[in-house]
Order: C-alpha cells, then sequence, then structure tokens
C-alpha cells in the first residue's frame, strides 16, 4: 500500500479533528506528499486566496516510502500558497518529524481555518487534539521543542513548530523540525503563524505496516542504497563535505551570486567553504565542524553539526549558541555570506543558527540583506534609517540584521518583508534578485545559463529544488550539457521538473538524485504501493504535478510576464570567470520552453496538453 | 569462534536504519517503536550513539528471571527470551543495569536482542560501519589497529 490511507482534517477556526479515508483514486494520480497534497489543495482552495486570510489551508504531507527503510525515506512537505510569493508553496524538510507523522498512521495533515487564540496539535497514534499554546507563544522553535517534550513527558515525541518570525508576521518564515530541519521557502511557516498555529507534536508506534511486498520492498532498497554508497557525490562528497562541497567548484564555474549579483565570483568563497569548516581554528584549536549527521533513513548523511568559535564577537557571553548544531549547508553560507560579500565563517553561522532558532529561511534572508546592502551603497538607505552602517562584507551588518529581524524593531520590519517588497518600498524594485518575489539560491544563471530558465518557470518561485540542471550543466549528472549555452536548455528543464516531481512525492530526498535516476525509485515504489508504478506511469505523474501547479498559480493571476529574471541577470554581463561577459538567455529559453511543455506563447497549458495528462 | 555486536558510535550519523531493520527482522513490520536497538541523538553535543544489549557472559537479566525464561543459545551465545516461558513479570527489566531488555505491551511478554540468530539485521543495515559484528574476543582489534598506526616506531639503525 505504501499510504496509510487516512487523512487527519483540522479545522482550527472550530476546534475539530477528524479523520478521513485517502482519496484513493488521487494516490494512484498523483502518488503522495508534493503531488497528492497539491491535488487536495488545489481542489478546496480559490486560487486568489489572501495567503494570510483563514481561506487558505495549509497541509503536511508524507508520501508513500516516508517511514519505511528506502534510504532518506523520512521526508515530509507543507503545501499551501505562499506568504512571500501569492504561489503554490512546497517546502519539504527531513529529519525525523515525517517518519513520526507515518508511524502514527497519518499520510497527511489538512489544516483550515484559523484559530482564536495560540494552539498547538498534538498527536498520540489516533489521539489528535488541539492543546492551548498560551505557554509557547512567544517561544523560540528550539525552546517550543524543549517545553513540549517536558510536559509530554516523551522524549520521543516530535516536534515541528514556528518561531518568532512565523509569529510575527516575518514574509519568510520556515516550519521547524528536529531543531535545525525545515520546510523552509516561501513562507510557510508565516502561513501557520497567521492559522495561530504554534506547533505540531507528534507521537506514532504503529510503523509504515502497509507495504504491498516487503519481501521484495527490502530487496530494492537494498540496491537502491547500493546505488548511493556507490556514487562519487553521495558516496563520498555529500557525506565528508556537506552540500558545502559546492562553494569552491561553484566559485571557480563564475556562478556564485556576489554581493546581490554585482559579482559572479566571491574573492573570500574559501573562507567559507566545507574545507574551511575542516580546518582548525587559530582561536581555539578546534574544527567548526563536528560530525556528518543523517536524516532518517538516509544513507548519504550530508547534514553538518558544527560548533561556533566561543570567542567570536557575536556570541560572546551567549553560551546558548556554544553548542553543537546544525550548519552550515551550502545554501545558508552562500546566502550570509557570498551574497552579501561577508567572509567570516563564524559570523554566518551565527546568523544561521538565529535562522534555526526562530525560523526563517536563511537564503530569502541573506538575499534580503544583500538587497539592502545594494541600496546602502547606492545612499538610498541610510545608517540612520538601517540603524548602523551596513557595507557590503560586514559581518557585524549581518549579524545585527538577523538580531533585528527578530526583535522586530526599527530596521527589521522592512527586512521582515523580503527583497521584493522592501526594493519596492525604497523605489528599486528591479534590485531584487528573485523570481515571483522569491530570491535566487546559490547558483548565478549568467554562469549556469539552465537554472535561469529553472528559476523563471518554478512554479514556487526562484529556486534550485525544482529543476536542478547544476547536476547536468556543472556535475555532469545524468549527462553533461554546456552549462554556457541556452541550446537544448528547454527539454533539460522539462525533463528536471517532472522528475523532481516526483521523487518530491514519494517521499525520499531530492539529493538521492545525484545518483539515482527515476529507475532506481520506480522499483522502491512498485514494491511499495498497491498498483502497478510503470517508468511510464511516474513520468506521467511528474508531469501532470508540474501542470496542475501551473494551473493553480494562472487561476492566481500569474502570467507569462512572471517567468523573468530580474533586469541585472538580462543586461549586466558577468564580469569575471568563464561566464564573462554573458548575461542570462532567458527570453530565447522561454518560448521554446513553453512549446516543449505544449503550452501556449502566453504559458497556458493547451488543450491537448490536459487532455493528456489527465487534468 | 564466538562473535558479538561492536559499536563505533562516531561512524553513527543517525540514520535509525538500524531501528527499522530490527523491527522488520523480528516483527515484520517498519516500525522503530518495536526496535531492540536505540540511536541516542545528544544533540548539543553531536554525538549519536547506538544502544542494545552487549549479552553479558553472567546476564543479569537471566539470573533474575523467575521461570527461566532466558537461556543462552549455544551457536551465538546470545540471553535469549523465550516467549512461551516468559511470564511478563519485568523483573528482569529492574535486573538489567543496562535498560536494554524491556517490556513489551502489545504481547505481554519482555523483549531483547537475541543476535537475530547470529546474522544481526542492523549490522547489516547500517551504511556507515558503525555497528559491525566481529570476533568475541577481539572486539578492540580495529581500535588497536587505529592506535597501532599512530604509534612512532624508533628510528632504526641503518645497516
Ligand atoms: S541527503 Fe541530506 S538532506 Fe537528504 S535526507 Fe540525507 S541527510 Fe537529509
Ligand atoms: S542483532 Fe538483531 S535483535 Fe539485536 S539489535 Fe540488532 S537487529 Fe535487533
Ligand atoms: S544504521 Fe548505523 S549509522 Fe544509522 S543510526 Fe544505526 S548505527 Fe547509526
Amino acid at each position: 500500500m505504501g499510504w496509510t490511507r487516512k487523512i487527519l482534517r483540522v479545522d482550527l477556526s472550530n476546534g475539530t479533528c477528524k479523520s478521513e479515508p485517502l482519496n484513493m483514486e488521487w494516490a494512484q494520480q498523483y502518488l503522495g506528499q508534493r503531488g497528492l497534497a497539491t491535488k487536495y489543495f488545489v481542489e478546496e482552495v480559490d486560487p486568489k486566496v489572501d495567503p494570510l486570510a483563514p481561506a487558505n489551508k495549509m497541509i503536511m504531507a508524507t508520501g508513500p516510502l516516508t517511514g519505511t527503510p528506502a534510504s532518506t525515506g523520512g521526508r515530509y512537505s507543507v503545501i499551501t500558497k505562499g506568504a512571500l510569493t501569492g504561489a503554490i508553496a512546497c517546502s519539504n524538510s527531513g529529519g525525523y518529524f515525517g517518519a513520526e507523522l507515518k508511524f502514527a498512521g497519518w499520510d497527511m495533515i489538512i489544516f483550515e481555518g484559523k484559530s482564536a487564540k495560540p494552539v498547538y496539535l498534538s498527536i498520540e497514534d489516533d489521539k489528535v487534539e488541539l492543546r492551548d499554546a498560551a505557554h509557547l507563544w512567544g517561544k523560540t522553535v528550539w525552546q517550543t521543542e524543549e517545553i513540549i517534550k517536558k510536559s509530554h513527558q516523551d522524549p520521543q515525541v516530535r516536534v515541528c513548530s514556528i518561531g518568532r518570525a512565523g509569529e510575527n508576521g516575518v514574509m519568510y518564515a520556515c516550519i521547524v523540525n528536529d531543531l535545525h530541519r525545515a520546510a523552509g521557502r516561501s513562507g510557510v511557516g508565516t502561513v501557520m503563524g497567521s492559522k495561530n498555529l504554534k506547533a505540531v507534536a507528534v507521537r506514532g508506534t504503529k510503523g509504515a505496516g502497509a507495504i504491498k511486498n516487503p519481501k521484495a520492498f527490502m530487496l530494492a532498497a537494498a540496491a537502491a542504497k547500493k546505488v548511493l554508497a556507490d556514487n562519487a557525490v553521495t558516496g563520498q562528497g555529500l557525506p565528508t563535505y556537506g552540500t558545502q562541497v559546492l562553494m569552491n567548484v561553484i566559485n571557480e564555474m563564475g556562478a556564485l551570486p556576489t554581493r546581490n549579483h554585482r559579482d559572479v565570483q566571491f574573492e573570500d568563497a574559501r573562507k567559507i567553504s566545507a574545507e574551511a569548516m575542516h580546518e582548525k581554528r587559530p582561536t581555539d584549536g578546534k574544527a567548526h565542524l563536528v560530525t556528518n549527521a543523517a536524516c532518517f533513513g538516509c544513507t548519504i548523511a550530508c547534514g553538518r553539526i558544527s560548533k561556533i568559535d566561543e570567542t567570536h564577537f557575536s556570541v560572546v557571553n551567549k553560551p546558548q549558541y556554544w553548542g553543537a548544531s546544525g550548519g552550515l549547508e551550502y545554501e545558508a553560507a552562500w546566502a550570509l555570506g557570498a551574497a552579501n560579500g561577508v567572509g567570516d565563517l563564524e559570523a554566518l553561522q551565527y546568523a544561521n543558527l538565529i535562522c534555526n532558532e526562530d525560523g526563517f529561511d536563511p537564503i530569502t534572508f541573506g538575499a534580503t540583506v544583500a538587497a539592502a546592502m545594494e541600496l546602502y551603497d547606492l545612499g538610498i538607505l541610510t545608517k540612520e534609517q538601517i540603524g548602523l552602517e551596513a557595507p557590503f562584507g560586514s559581518a557585524q551588518a549581518l549579524v545585527a540584521l538577523a538580531e533585528m529581524l527578530i526583535s522586530g524593531e526599527g530596521f527589521g520590519k522592512d527586512l521582515a518583508l523580503g527583497s521584493a517588497r522592501m526594493c519596492a518600498k525604497y523605489g528599486r524594485p528591479e534590485l531584487s534578485m528573485g523570481v515571483k518575489k522569491q530570491e535566487f539560491p546559490a547558483y548565478d544563471s549568467r554562469g549556469i545559463q539552465g537554472m535561469g530558465l529553472a528559476y523563471a518557470t518554478s512554479n514556487r518561485g526562484a529556486c534550485h529544488l525544482r529543476g536542478y540542471t547544476v547536476a547536468s550543466e556543472v556535475l555532469g549528472i545524468p549527462v553533461k550539457t554546456d552549462p554556457l549555452v541556452t541550446e537544448g536548455k528547454a527539454d533539460l528543464v522539462k525533463a528536471f521538473q517532472d522528475a523532481t516531481s516526483v521523487f518530491d512525492s514519494a517521499g525520499v530526498c531530492v539529493f538521492t538524485t545525484f545518483a539515482w535516476t527515476l529507475a532506481d525509485l520506480q522499483p522502491q515504489l512498485d514494491a511499495a504501493c498497491d498498483g502497478d508504478w510503470t517508468m511510464e506511469k511516474l513520468a506521467l505523474v511528474g508531469e501532470r504535478i508540474w501542470n496542475m501547479e501551473r494551473l493553480f498559480n494562472n487561476a492566481a493571476g500569474f502570467t507569462a510576464k512572471d517567468d523573468d529574471l530580474p533586469p541585472r541577470l538580462k543586461t549586466e554581463p558577468a564580469k569575471t570567470g568563464p561566464a564573462k561577459g554573458l548575461v542570462n538567455g532567458i527570453d530565447k529559453m522561454r518560448p521554446e520552453y513553453y512549446k516543449v511543455r505544449g503550452w501556449n506563447p502566453e504559458g497556458v497549458p493547451s488543450k491537448e496538453t490536459l487532455s493528456r495528462l489527465g487534468l | 569462534m564466538q562473535k558479538s555486536l561492536h559499536i563505533d558510535p562516531n561512524k553513527c550519523t543517525g540514520c535509525l536504519q538500524c531501528e527499522m531493520a530490527c523491527s522488520f527482522e523480528n516483527y515484520g513490520v517498519f516500525n522503530i517503536a518495536k526496535s531492540r536497538i536505540k540511536v541516542f541523538n545528544f544533540e548539543h553535543e553531536g554525538r549519536m550513539v547506538p544502544y542494545t544489549c552487549t549479552q553479558c557472559a553472567e546476564a543479569w537479566c537471566m539470573t533474575a528471571c523467575p521461570v527461566d525464561a532466558i537461556r543462552i543459545d549455544a551457536a551465538t551465545g546470545a540471553k535469549i527470551v523465550h516467549e512461551d516461558v516468559c511470564v511478563g513479570c519485568k523483573v528482569c527489566t529492574i535486573a538489567c543495569p543496562f535498560g536494554t531488555i524491556n517490556y513489551v505491551a502489545d504481547s505481554g511478554k519482555v523483549q531483547k536482542c537475541d543476535l537475530c540468530g547470529g546474522d544481526p539485521a542492523c549490522a547489516t543495515a547500517c551504511p556507515t560501519g558503525a555497528i559491525t559484528y566481529v570476533d568475541a574476543d577481539w572486539a578492540g582489534l580495529e581500535k588497536m589497529r587505529l592506535w597501532a598506526g599512530k604509534t612512532d616506531t624508533q628510528p632504526r639503525a641503518s645497516a
């Protein structure tokens, strides 16, 4: 089966929780997690809804492989209309929370309405109730987990929660689970906060027993684990260096966005790289990195656990930050570092800890700081307005701005808007580096052309996790393509987007795709899930999910105009590196992509496309 | 040759594949709540430590059992709970200094690691080598080898 066949519907307005059977017809068409929850979402929610209105819903969903021994089978996703973007949002998280939700017997939780006062949801298998969260409101994510574990008298309970960012309406708040794993992007935590929902605490003892053919499944899972172990990236690169393995590689390619994308190479990249995390610090003779760590079921273990330098200015007299904790991952190190020209590894880790502690997305935050620094550099924002000097490269400013965001004081209010709204407020909307109000991640699309198209057409706004053509254009996975040309990228982007939709709907981590193709996932799904799960069926499921998300966005008011990059990337050529002299060729790729997708020139799926996909 | 489980916490990533394998091997389900091995995450230290029964030679649990339900398996040396004899009195869970034998409410009996009849599922499932099944008399061999490699040898007199 794979699915528990049960969903939990929580009406926050009326304070009720009820169990419903899972729509198995939809499960056959949309698999689980991202796809299946989005299907529920688009069926139940008006695309024009205000993301922060009670009428918006929020779904937490597992996939059929969540909670199984499939490698990385511990993922869950949060599906809603994003606060930051106003587009369909789907943010995926690892850690242990997703598996625990499955073990408690639930495929997904649909939250609707808005609670009159702060509450949290407590789940112990079938025993489900909304509880008062007055004592948790105002608390950080870390405090919330600790308080809930203590009051439940159960150290094995798993918690996801929002911190003060989500409570205070920071537009890019995350939902953090297991202290430092997050459903990070698009402001899903902001939506949770708008519903007065502080946390979900789960304890499951039922297990994920409903596997169609356990013996065949174990064999398929073991074969796929071997593929991960034998692969250079998933077997060595990621466990040893984490995603940070990319910092120097991408910098050398001239694709490391630096100082709000003014530059494409960062002179201090090495100082904030994986290699630097392994080196002994002069101050205390210890390395930043303590160990690597895995999410539930993961045989890759890309996660980083580090200890900050206790003598660093950011944490002097703050012992609460001295213990081992999560970070730095590549995206956070880039956004907090290169994006604003800061080369101080410890300052980045401090800002990263604050992101985890109070639940906000380090990518959008770092990029918003970068935009603020550019506004400061141009004299549009002054020292008085910001409250301190904020030149590119200032670690002091980075640290102070992170603290301001959480206190909500002074310039913190502007930072809470994200770069698109903040730059618009100061009359320079073009300085926000993103798409659909969501900031770019750590790849400059002048040096990796396909990523420009992937960003522009991503259904949740700029994102590397919807179609990671970096794999092909940089690492040669599954085949090497030239990062500096636009030819062939329309097909490439579509292929990555569709395949990723399947991985995100299965319950596994997208990082498996450094080694796995759909052909490695298919036997696991086929052994676990009712029905025949052929390659053809999965390919169709992926494309169906992509088009379903697109239809929602179109109905929400997005048009082809929104599938575009900021002018900087189209008119200011890369200054250095292999891409020197290049801009991104999005205007050439976009029409090709629409054609490959079977959409009209306005980016609307044609009748034939929809009927082929059964939409 | 008798073998025993050997655990190296430094290698553990906290993936819980061992717990899933244990529950599947012994109960045919994927459910860490039924695992006999537990991985503890000391978050603030960045340490993950897998822990299960070490099969003490003079097992306290076995000695304490009033109905002789825990017996030594001659082939593996494991102390095995015979469910048909166990009356669920839980005296063994009090006697065991390490907490590695536990009551199971579903069955009304206790459970502990039985070395899977000599083919430990947890060791097979562990992707990092944090759990191995080694010669019981030489459980420290790998550690010795590591330290041996660090030992300075005297400069040799050249002939
Ligand atoms: S690859 Fe990394 S993020 Fe993905 S499941 Fe493994 S540890 Fe978690
Ligand atoms: S040896 Fe077998 S019974 Fe013992 S902990 Fe490992 S998997 Fe469980
Ligand atoms: S399988 Fe190995 S690495 Fe994973 S939690 Fe168990 S002992 Fe640790």
